[in-house]
Parts: structure tokens; sequence; C-alpha cells
């Protein structure tokens, strides 16, 4: 297992360290710039919701309008109240993560395709009411925000992107890696059994979707910073739709798969961008041929690799324990 | 009043949607999201035997439903049937995928300006106790009850609606019983998307054609079968005419831009009394 990290380590120190050098890779692109600053928040997005749909087991596929009321947290607290970026982040997180809180109760009762559509009906109403709530949220014209002048350079917020996408990795990685993610796991599992052995379901539930909207209420108001403009057409239903295709197609329960699904759904659309209506096709097509054909996601290319070069060592105790530690293979979403 | 009968239209359309989505679920355990997307490709395809061909409603209409068949079919054996025994996630990503390439293609192929689509019937409005309502409605409402019907009975009646039952509960137990279970499948795929290319042909003359046409009526006719049980045939038309009324309702007494907001608390508060639905039976807990 040690040297499965030691294995691990300067792959993730290159991987940083190739974020931190990015601008200057890409000649200070904005455009470059951009796409990367997209796939750090839909990584965040992507990660939360797989700490909610492959480790919890609970269905969402509304999470888009979390990441539109942290947009829009930020964005009202920053233009009608004044308060300055580093509460009004820290708020975006808190305010979507009490509204997690409001989904995650009636999903304590729910389950499956039930759970499915309230959290769609969610996701649906969210740009709904940012639209008719005209006196708060600016209904179509939307909302501008300004970057605090210590932050005003696209470079100096993009390192605050990475360092952010960082340290949230770090953080849902430890999360999983605790009690809590134990329990989330057990849930999955079965919920009879996890109850069984004394975990509080209803509370673990509440807590997944709690933890879940908090970290992408926090992506939706780094996207609000960077943008500089909040409108209701941000984040709809179709994003909801990618973010789970991004899980899906990179790899359930896996953070390194979010992250991949994450990069391919914000590079594709972009490389598709000059045929017009193709893009709806592109990605489609990519998602069902990811799944006819890699059911376990992209990320069981490196494990199926990994397993090859493991069995020339004759070593396949270790690998059983990566596995679990990784919280194993997911068998079935409760959906 | 009036304003009930039409939120009962709206909900029959609805629970067209939703009885197809309800079919193909309660047989194959899939919840199909690019329903919509498949019945609006059948309208389509009906449009073009009206327009381009010049045929009578009535021979499109029976044509389209024949493509619709064999579109089904089309599906179910090259995406569906190898995802059969994968996880649920999996098989609601990959027709959310299929949602966005029939999108696309329908895209491509007849663009996305929206077009006319003729009525069943047509003829004046007649008024019956203060109320108007239109042949063409009529024939909507009567479709829908007889659908859900004859499908209620053949599930609950016919051998073949046995071996439907049977093979949603234990594809393996069935099989080893003689039933032949990807024919059930099979059946439940063609006769599900049949019934939203209805679906789809008694929505666009209200909407007007276009690719995007469905994807509301779909997301209602899916609240609609979730908010009925998502099991029961019934229980879909019951939910699909509810949430027609009450958006209805909404939009007429509080706000027209509100009622999905509205319509979505209501099923939310609906849920959280009764976790299975309306009519979804008992709550049995399978897996320990």
């Amino acid at each position: 297992m040690k040297q499965l990290i030691n294995n691990h380590k300067p792959w993730l120190i290159l991987l940083v360290l190739f974020m931190l050098v990015y601008p200057f890779i890409v000649g200070h692109s904005g455009y470059m710039v951009s796409i990367f600053v997209m796939i750090c928040i839909y990584a965040i997005s992507a990660m939360s919701l797989d700490l909610l749909i492959g480790y919890g087991g609970q269905i969402s596929i509304g999470h888009a309008g979390f990441l539109s009321i942290g947009g829009y947290t930020v964005a009202i607290l920053t233009s009608k109240l004044g308060l300055p970026f580093l509460l009004t982040l820290p708020l975006a997180g808190v305010v979507t993560g009490i509204i997690g809180l409001f989904i995650g109760l009636p999903a304590v009762r729910l389950s499956g395709h039930f759970l499915a559509v309230v959290t769609l009906g969610f996701g649906l109403s969210i740009p709904q009411i940012a639209l008719n709530w005209d006196s708060l949220t600016g209904g179509y014209s939307g909302l501008s925000l300004m970057r605090p002048s210590f932050l005003s350079s696209d470079l100096q917020f993009f390192y605050v992107i990475v360092v952010m996408t960082v340290l949230i990795t770090w953080l849902l990685h430890n999360i999983l890696k605790s009690r809590m993610g134990r329990a989330f796991l057990a849930i999955r599992e079965s919920e009879v059994a996890a109850q069984a052995t004394g975990i509080n379901v209803p509370f673990y539930k509440t807590v997944m979707f709690v933890i879940s909207s908090f970290f992408t209420g926090l992506a939706g108001g780094l996207y609000g910073y960077w943008i500089g403009f909040v409108s209701p057409n941000d984040f709809t239903v179709v994003t909801s739709f990618l973010l789970l295709g991004m899980i899906v197609v990179g790899g359930l329960a896996s953070i390194p798969g979010a992250v991949i699904g994450a990069i391919i759904f914000t590079v594709l659309p972009e490389l598709t961008r000059s045929f017009v209506g193709v893009t709806n096709i592109i990605i489609g097509l990519a998602v069902v041929l990811i799944i006819l054909f890699r059911p376990h996601g992209l990320i069981s290319l490196f494990d199926a690799f990994k397993a090859k070069s493991k069995r020339k060592a004759g070593n396949d105790q270790d690998l059983l324990i990566s596995e679990q530690e990784q919280g194993g293979t997911v068998k079935d979403v409760n959906i | 009043m009036q304003i009930i009968v039409s939120g009962l239209i709206f909900g029959c359309i609805y629970a067209l949607a939703a009885l197809g989505l309800v079919l193909i679920f309660k047989t194959t355990e899939v919840a199909n999201f690019a329903h919509g997307e498949m019945a609006m490709l059948t309208t389509f395809v009906s449009y073009v035997f009206l327009t381009s061909y010049g045929f009578p409603y009535l021979v499109s209409l029976v044509l389209a439903l024949l493509f619709a068949t064999i579109f089904g079919l089309f599906v179910y054996f090259v995406f569906m049937k190898r995802v059969q025994s994968a996880p649920h996630l999996n098989q609601v990503v990959l027709t959310l995928g299929l949602f966005m390439v029939f999108n696309g293609v329908a895209g491509i192929i007849w663009g996305y300006q929206p077009s006319s689509f003729p009525e069943a019937f047509h003829g004046d409005p007649y008024e019956i106790g203060g109320v108007f309502i239109s042949l063409n409605e009529i024939f909507v409402v009567i479709l829908t009850l007889i659908l859900m019907l004859g499908f209620f009975l053949l599930f609950r009646f016919t051998r073949l609606g046995l071996a439907m039952r049977a093979a949603s509960q234990d594809t393996m137990a069935s099989e080893l019983m003689g039933i032949k279970v990807s024919g059930v499948f099979m059946g439940a795929w063609a006769i599900g998307t049949a019934l939203g290319g209805i679906g789809g042909m008694m929505t666009a003359p209200v909407t007007f054609l276009s690719p995007n046409m469905m994807s509301e009526v779909l997301i209602l006719a899916f609240a609609g079968a979730v908010l009925g049980g998502f099991i029961s045939l019934p229980g879909a038309v019951f939910g699909g005419l509810i949430i027609g009324v009450i958006e209805n309702l909404i939009s007429y007494y509080i706000a027209p831009e509100l009622k999905i907001v509205f319509v979505f608390l209501l099923i939310l508060i609906v849920l959280y009394i009764r976790p299975q639905g309306i009519f979804g039976g008992a709550k049995i807990i399978k897996k320990v």
C-alpha cells in the first residue's frame, strides 16, 4: 500500500506543477486559460456529484441548480451588499449547503426515480426562479459583479481557482477516506445493513447532500467571479445532464474519473464548436460509446493496465487492497 | 371550469407520453430519457409523409407508428440490449446520450424552425355546459382513456401481460420458466415507442413541430409517471392529468412563468407524504 502511494505521489506533484505553469505553456492565451478554468469548475462539481452518486448511491439530476445558486449568491452579496471576496465565496458554499439541506431532507425518504424527479424539478426550477425574481436576481439581464482589486487580473484569479480546486480535491479525498466516507459506502451498498450496523442513515444522507451542494456552490461562486456575470441561462438542466455524463464516462466512485470526465466534457464542445449542431451528436455519441464499450468509465482503462502490470509482478493481493480502498466497484446505484 | 378542462386535455398529452415511459420501465426497468426525442422523430416522420408525399392523416399516422415500432426495436437491439444487466445509472446516462444524439440529428435534418402540424380532427369547438371543447380535444381524451384501459387489461389478464410482469420481476427466473424475455423486451420497446409517437403527434398541433418540442412535455410526463408510482399504467394517466390541471390552474391564478416550480413543489409534497407515489403499492425493500 505504501508503494502505491509512493507511486502516485510523483504524478500528483507533476500534475499540480503542470497546473501552475499552464498559463505560461499556452502563452497567456485567454481562451486556453478560460477552458482550463471551466475544467476546474466542472471538476469540482463533478467530484461533488460523484460523492453523492458514486459513493453515496443517491441520484441527483439537478446539480446545475446548486451551481446557479452559488453564482447568484456571490453576485447578489457583492453587488447589493458589497461584501468582500473573502466572505462571499465561503458564503456561496454555505448558502448552497443550506439549500442542499432542504433538498436532502426529502431525499431521506425518497430513492431511485422519485429522488431523480425531485432533483430534476429542483434543477428546472432554479433558472425559472432566477428569471422571475427580478428585484433580487435581475431577471433576464442577469447580474454583473466585480472582482476585488487584488485579484483583478485573470492570471491572479486563475491561481486562486487552481489552489481552490486542489484544496477541494484534497478535502473531498479525505472526507471519503474518513469514517463518514465509509458510512456513505455502507449506505450505498445496503441501507438496511448500514442501519443494522449502527449507521444513522437519515443523518448521513442529509450530510451527503449538504457536503455535495456546499462544494458545488463554491464552484458556482468561482464561476461567477471568473466570468464577472451571472444569468439564468448559465447552468440549465443540460448542465446537470453533462455533470452526470462526466462522472459516468470518467468512472463512478473515483475522483480521477470525475476529473477525466470534466476534462472531456469541457474540451469536446470547444473542439466541435465550429460545426454548428454537431456538438450534441458528438457528446451524445461519446457517452453512448463509452457506456457500451467501457461500462466502468474511462478510469477502468488505467485499472486494466495496472492489473496487467501487477499480475506480471505476481502481486494480486496489493491490487485487492487498492480496489477496496477506492470504494470498490459500484455494483448498482439506487435509481 | 374551462381552465380545469383544458388542463385535463394537456394532462392527457402528458399521460400519453407517460404511458410509453411506464410501459418500458415496467417491463425492462429502464427509465427512458430519450423517449420524448424518439416521439419527436416519429412525429417528424409522419410530417414528412403528410407534406412531402401528401398522404392523408390516418395513413401517415399508421406509417409513422410503423416507423416508431421499427425505431424502438432498433434502439433496443443496438443500444439497450447490451446494457440490460448494467447498473441502472449507466442505462439512464445512455438514454441521456441518445437524447442528445436524436435531438442533434433531428436538428440537422429538419432544422430548428418550428412548423405547424395538423390536428387529427378539424371543426369548431362545441359548448358543453359553458365549457368549450373541440372535436380534436375530445379525440385526445378518448384515445388516452382507451389506450390506458387497453394496456391495463393487457397487463392484468393476458399471457403476454403476465410474461411482461414476470420478466420485470426476475429476468433470469422467468427465462428459466420458458418466457422468451428478449421477445417480451422487444415488444415493450416497440409498443412503448409507438405510444410515444402517438403522444408526439397529439402534442405537435399544440406546441408546433420542432426538435425541442417534447422536452418540457417529457419532463412533465416523467413527473406525472412518478406521481402515479412509475409502475402503474392508470397511475401514469392519473398523474399526468393531475399535473395538467394543476399546471393550468397555477398559470391562471398565480403566474404562468412559475408553473414548473409549483408543479415540482407539489410533487415534492406528495412524495414526502407517500414516497412510493399515489399508485405505487406497498414499499418493499428487496435487497439487504
